[in-house]
């Protein structure tokens, strides 16, 4: 069944089941993104798609990558309510992954300060897009994420990355998807700690 | 196995006739906070005293689930008289069994004494701490053995359920909830009907029925003394919601950090189905419903529901961003109705007693009673059920008894780690779901901590976002992010290096996270933060702009100090200090080395009051900066 409402204005038409981000890609509307990718599960990890939805007579901020499409909504995709909020979550991002140059190309246009928060690097933003690609798309689960909260890191599972980590030097699908472009490193590291040294 | 109403009305007839109207009963509580003080040695006790004195058969030992007033446990019980023993040790059960069970008299020792009066109490029901609530639910605890299911059903237990499969149709249930107003207990405080009516239209089969028992918040249990105390009364609520929404699974989700309750739902499960309470045909009705047990593995965030779905179905415990409810789709994208341990047992009461009945306990919009947890800077700790409605200050002063040591009161922390601090000028507002909301706190799951003009409001906020920094399953960056750096924020504060900016930096951040974050963990996480600031702020500048902890807590702003003056060298602080930063001897006057000080207070402690030689130095970064010592 589709569904009409607006984004930006906009009229657009969308299928029932769809999320907001999809209709607005397929009408040439851009939302920012990064834990979103077109072939996997929605995540709504990194909120850097925040959308706000107006819907009867109530405002919400909903993130664009999870909101199911409905008849009628109005859909706003850049208002200062909206920037402000993508502006922090950049500030707090970059404190992780400062060199990132997809954060650095969206704190320029949100104008986000590079140094807000102190920069405790590790340079992984955990949108999770290696770990649920692995999962979803390959089948592998050779990535996967260990601890929780501030303590949350991702890890090749030894059991699933194959034998001297062959399954993995193979693939390296994931190594392109990495918004921060650690996972190469990330891998080195971890193929040197836990083959090459043994 | 009962295969019917009547059978089930016959049972209970012959369990009542068995027991002899005037038998004595000894009920002892054995919840895990009594447990904690030996309640298991006085059971025993209990039990070879009644052998030796051959009084086995006249007197009736039971061992039921949490009293309530905790602080003063062990309890014992000696029914009909209602004689209320507090603080019962193994050996004055010998006394005990000889005085009062066997002569009838009292032993003075062990009453309650009132602290102001010094009257001694004797009956439970005229303890202020008893006599001042509504108890429905708690008070079933201490008539109840809860690894008995006779008990409960001599109790008039599964008569809700019976009444129900036999004449009520679902529908006619879905609209008894509705009509007494039952609103979610776990904190949100949803209206409970309008949930069902959701699950119960929702498609998709089979659909689920579950309680939440991931009770977490630090310092409130309140469901697991109901699990422990009273599991039968939450299944049979569990069982009726079933009816209603057309359910034929369910689950219990229970912390693995709550042994007895799993061990006594476990036994009583087994019993429901003995019993033919769960099963296929319950009581020939043709409804066919069973329940099973989900341990949690330890994440506090499980308690939310699309977490505690997720991990029901073997995931780690996450919580999914979805804008469609649990209620249409939970577990396996089934409809799932998930409510609080203290909503569930609330049903069959509704059922059995009426909405009427119901309706006149609380308020108009907040029916009911709400079991509390009251802990903190109060002289009665322990569990509480209030009717709604019932005041700030009647909960604290007229049940808890006031602030201990003549301290003045200075706020109360309620609705667990995400809710806010309520300050003085607010006592005589009612507890209720919607007025806690209104003044910037939340009813949350019922913990009510109680704090003194000796609590550092900036110090209870890093507490409590240290708690949820630490619970924060990491998934979405406004909670995982946000929080830290919230954190390190208080941090700094507390450490005197905070700066001028902070507050309004920490209110900027906190309603990003509110706003931005995945779950109801992240989105409630800075109202700690936000409600000392909003009505201690002035504390906030003390640490910030004088470098002054007022209340005297943040460790980095206080010093301890010896005045020359009445310092007499009796070296009892220089003795106990861990680190040996008290210098001087003997009969000579001591210093405290500032640099070598880890203010751990001992020497305030043992310093003799009749010197009181020793102080602590609010300012304390001042006395540190003049001494050169840090």
């Amino acid at each position: 069944m589709s569904v009409e409402f607006t984004i930006d204005g906009k009229k657009v038409t969308g299928e029932e089941g769809n999320t907001v981000i999809d209709v607005a890609f397929a009408n040439g509307l851009d939302i920012p993104h990064l834990c979103y990718h077109k072939d996997l599960e929605p995540f709504g990890g990194c909120r850097i798609c925040v959308v706000e939805v107006e819907k009867g007579n109530r405002r919400r901020l909903v993130v664009s990558c999870v909101y199911p499409v409905e008849e009628d909504i109005k859909v706003e995709t850049n208002n200062e309510r909206i920037r402000n909020v993508r502006k922090t979550l950049i500030e707090l991002m970059l404190a992780r992954a400062p060199s990132s140059p997809k954060l650095l190309e969206l704190a320029n246009e949100y104008g986000a300060e590079r140094n807000r928060f102190p920069v405790e690097p590790n340079n992984c933003i955990l949108c999770g897009l290696c770990v649920r690609y692995c999962d979803e798309i390959k089948g592998k689960n050779a990535v996967g994420y260990v601890g929780r909260g501030t303590s949350r890191r991702i890890i090749f599972f030894p059991e699933n990355a194959g034998e001297e980590a062959q399954e993995c030097m193979k693939c390296q699908e994931c190594f392109n998807l990495c918004p921060t472009g650690v996972m190469p490193s990330n891998f080195g590291i971890y193929t040197l700690a836990h083959f090459r040294l043994k | 196995m009962l295969k019917n109403a009547e059978d089930l009305e016959k049972l209970r007839n012959e369990l009542l006739k068995d027991k002899k109207k005037e038998q004595t009963q000894i009920a002892v509580c054995s919840g895990t906070g009594c447990r904690a003080n030996a309640s298991e040695k006085v059971v025993a006790a209990f039990r070879q005293g009644l052998q030796d004195l051959g009084m086995e058969d006249e007197v009736e030992l039971k061992n039921t689930g949490c009293h309530g007033f905790c602080e003063q446990g062990p309890i014992a019980v000696i029914l009909p008289q209602d004689i209320c023993y507090l603080r019962v040790k193994e050996e004055n059960v010998e006394e005990i069994l000889e005085k009062t069970v066997r002569d009838g008299e009292v032993i003075e020792e062990l009453l309650f004494e009132d602290e102001g009066t010094k009257e001694k109490i004797i009956e439970e029901s005229k303890i202020p701490f008893y006599k001042n609530q509504e108890r429905i639910l708690l008070a079933e605890n201490r008539k109840l053995d809860p690894k008995n299911i006779d008990d409960y059903i001599a109790h008039g237990g599964y008569r809700a359920l019976s009444k129900v499969l036999q004449e009520m149709t679902p529908e006619e249930v879905m609209d008894q909830v509705d009509k007494a107003n039952l609103r979610g207990r776990g904190g949100g405080g949803f209206p409970a009907g309008k949930k069902f009516r959701t699950t119960a239209q929702a498609p998709g089969e089979p659909k689920y029925v579950i309680v939440n028992a991931d009770e977490g918040d630090p310092g409130a249990y309140m469901d697991r003394s109901i699990l422990e105390g009273n599991p039968h009364r939450v299944l049979e609520g569990l069982i009726i919601g079933a009816y209603a929404i057309g359910s034929s699974q369910g689950f219990v989700y229970v912390r693995q950090e709550y042994p007895l309750a799993l061990e006594n739902l476990t036994i009583a499960l087994e019993q429901a189905r003995e019993k033919g309470f769960l099963g296929g045909n319950i009581l020939d009705s043709g409804f066919n419903f069973d329940v099973a047990i989900h341990r949690g593995a330890g994440a506090f965030v499980s308690g939310e529901s699309s977490a505690l779905m997720t991990a029901i179905e073997g995931w780690v415990g996450e919580p999914r961003p979805k804008y469609i409810r649990t209620a249409v789709s939970g577990i396996h994208g089934k409809p799932s109705n998930l409510n609080n341990v203290e909503t569930w047992a609330n049903i069959p009461l509704i059922m059995d007693k009426g909405v009427d009945w119901f309706l006149n306990i609380g308020t108009e919009n907040n029916p009911g009673t709400k079991i509390l947890s009251l802990v903190g800077n109060v002289r009665n700790t322990g569990l509480v059920e209030i009717a709604m409605g019932t005041s700030l200050r009647q909960l604290i002063y007229d049940i808890g008894g006031g602030i201990p040591g003549d301290k003045k009161f200075k706020a109360v922390q309620t609705g667990g780690p995400s809710g806010g601090c309520i300050p003085t000028q607010y006592l005589d507002e009612p507890i209720d779901f919607d007025n806690l909301s209104r003044i910037g706190s939340m009813m949350g799951s019922g913990g009510m901590i109680v704090m003194d003009e000796e609590t550092c409001m900036v110090d209870v906020a890093r507490y409590f976002l240290n708690f949820l920094k630490e619970e924060s399953c990491g998934k979405c960056t406004p909670c995982r992010e946000g929080i830290k750096q919230m954190l390190d924020i208080l941090d700094k504060i507390s450490q005197g290096k905070g700066e001028e900016g902070h507050v309004e930096l920490l209110q900027e951040l906190g309603d990003f996270v509110e706003e931005a974050s995945l779950c109801a963990l992240g989105t409630t996480a800075p109202y700690p933060v936000l409600s000392t600031i909003k009505y201690f702020q002035d504390e906030y500048e003390a640490h910030i702009k004088e470098k002054e902890c007022p209340a005297g807590v943040c460790k980095e702003l206080i010093a301890y100090v010896i005045d020359e003056k009445l310092c007499t060298g009796c070296a009892l602080c220089r003795k106990n200090c861990p680190s040996d930063a008290i210098a001087g001897e003997p009969k000579e006057t001591h210093t405290v080395i500032q640099g070598k000080c880890i203010k751990c207070g001992i020497c305030l402690e043992v310093c003799p009051p009749r010197f009181a030689a020793v102080k602590k130095e609010k300012a304390g970064k001042k006395v540190l900066v003049e001494e050169g010592g840090n």
